[in-house]
């Protein structure tokens, strides 16, 4: 098995720690060429209006877009949640947009706004989660199945191979989101 | 401050690695600078090179100037404040800025001290020549490390100089015994258990930058090489004749900094660099503001 993790800006040397420390292979995706035999994608924590552009720049766009829409199991991150949603408050363009939700960027403010707490991710109990300049999601379609809520807001999705997260379990010693992603690719 | 606050601080500079951080003058270079791929702006009333130029006592910006600068923007904004002056923090605080630069770039407040950054809630990035400076900075409660360079030159060989000193410094500690690590600590002016730390994992506690005379996709490509985990450029991009292609060439270097074909493709017809001034021409050493 092989974990994909784009690695064109953000924190993506964390996920890819995890993924290895869980005995699985993990590549760094920085242009298509590095995008072959992936069995797992993890769309890292960073900032979604950098990641987006790269995307395009780099002519990894269209291709990262069909291997979702086609299955590939993803996880995606803070950023990554933003460039996965289908559409984004207070802006016209989205990015990959292939989880149906909408998402508002720098929900809670800024820096001072960020803070850390534990809630329940679907069956995971009491996972510790990490708010980091997040977003959170304001509304869900088709069949999104809402894993978590913080304050009443949602802050983790599941949509067929897509799991999106406003927050960063690759800063904490929590794998067991890592985890899933490897029992969904494996 | 408390633990989870300085985790969250840290936190956020890792989400700014392998990206670029470009100062900006006005809400309108922001934008350009957002539009370019910029992963954070630092708002200054002045660049570094016409800082220089102009001379006189440079302080923290109007905040003004950084309210349209935040308004303008989605992306991370930081700005700068006088060593040791730590009422522009408070300041810089209150206007909810999401990173403080306590930066050599601007006249020293204080001759001495540093600001305690360990009282203030909202992150501290500070400038190091060397891995004592580093750790001290750390001691103090910075959540992000930069090289000092030599702002406002155009020159890139100051950043190279302390990039290189640092991490051959962390070489040089990771294979020490430990009971050299407590002499190694006294020599270094650092408290042992940063150092220590540093010891164990081969690596700063925090992320470090580079920055400092950084004015092309190279030069931006040799710092992350170099092992910086990502560049600040400050006077390179609005000094150069084409702004946003620069800043966008050099935001790309950064992501495939060791693909030298995609570098050369990047580098071809930029237009002028900033012009820049040597070493040994400069008048105002700002690299030893603040040890």
């Amino acid at each position: 098995m092989k974990i994909g993790v784009l690695a064109v800006q953000g924190a993506f040397i964390e996920h890819k720690n995890i993924i290895e420390k869980l005995g699985v292979k993990c590549v760094e995706i920085r242009q298509k060429k590095d995008f072959k035999d992936i069995d797992g994608l993890i769309l890292p924590g960073g900032e979604s209006t950098v990641q987006g552009k790269l995307l395009h720049k780099l002519d990894m766009f269209n291709l990262l877009k069909k291997e979702i829409e086609n299955g590939l199991p993803t996880l995606a991150t803070c950023a990554g949640l933003i460039l996965l949603a289908d559409k984004i408050e207070n802006q016209k363009n989205n990015h990959l947009a292939t989880l149906p939700v909408k998402v508002k960027r720098n929900a809670y403010g800024r820096q001072l706004g960020s803070f850390i707490t534990k809630a329940d991710v679907g069956h995971l109990n009491n996972f510790p989660q990490v708010f980091i300049r997040a977003p959170y999601i304001t509304d869900v379609y088709s069949n999104v199945s809402v894993l978590s809520k913080v304050d009443e807001k949602i802050v983790a999705v599941k949509y067929k191979n897509q799991i999106g997260l406003s927050f960063h379990p690759e800063m904490t010693d929590d794998y067991r989101i890592h985890q899933k992603l490897l029992e969904m690719a494996g | 401050m408390e633990n989870t606050r300085y985790e969250l601080n840290k936190g956020l500079a890792k989400m700014l690695k392998g990206g670029v951080i470009m100062d900006v003058t006005s809400a309108s270079q922001a934008k350009i600078a957002q539009e370019a791929g910029a992963c954070a702006v630092m708002a200054l009333e002045r660049i570094p090179a016409d800082i220089r130029a102009a001379g006189g006592v440079s302080r923290m910006s109007d905040p003004k100037l950084i309210k349209e600068i935040q308004e303008a923007v989605s992306i991370p904004v930081m700005a700068k404040c006088r060593i040791g002056h730590f009422v522009e923090a408070q300041v810089l605080e209150a206007l909810e800025i999401d990173y403080i630069d306590e930066s050599e770039v601007l006249s020293p407040a204080d001759d001495i001290y540093h600001i305690d950054k360990t009282k203030f809630k909202v992150p501290f990035v500070c400038g190091a020549r060397d891995l004592g400076e580093a750790l001290r900075r750390i001691k103090e409660g910075a959540s992000m490390i930069r090289t000092k360079g030599e702002p406002g030159t155009g020159d890139v060989v100051q950043a190279v100089r302390h990039m290189r000193k640092i991490n051959s410094q962390i070489r040089k500690v990771s294979s020490l015994s430990k009971d050299e690590l407590f002499e190694e600590a006294k020599v270094l002016g650092v408290s042992f258990e940063l150092l220590s730390y540093v010891h164990k994992n081969k690596q700063l506690p925090v992320v470090n930058f580079a920055a400092g005379g950084i004015a092309t996709p190279s030069d931006a490509a040799l710092m992350m090489q170099l092992g910086a985990q990502g560049v600040f450029v400050g006077s390179g991009i609005f000094k150069s004749k084409n702004p946003k292609k620069r800043a966008e060439a050099i935001v790309q270097a950064v992501t495939n900094y060791t693909d030298a074909k995609l570098i050369a493709k990047l580098s071809y017809d930029l237009g002028e660099a900033m012009v820049g001034i040597n070493e040994d021409e400069i008048k105002l050493i700002m690299e030893e503001r603040g040890i």
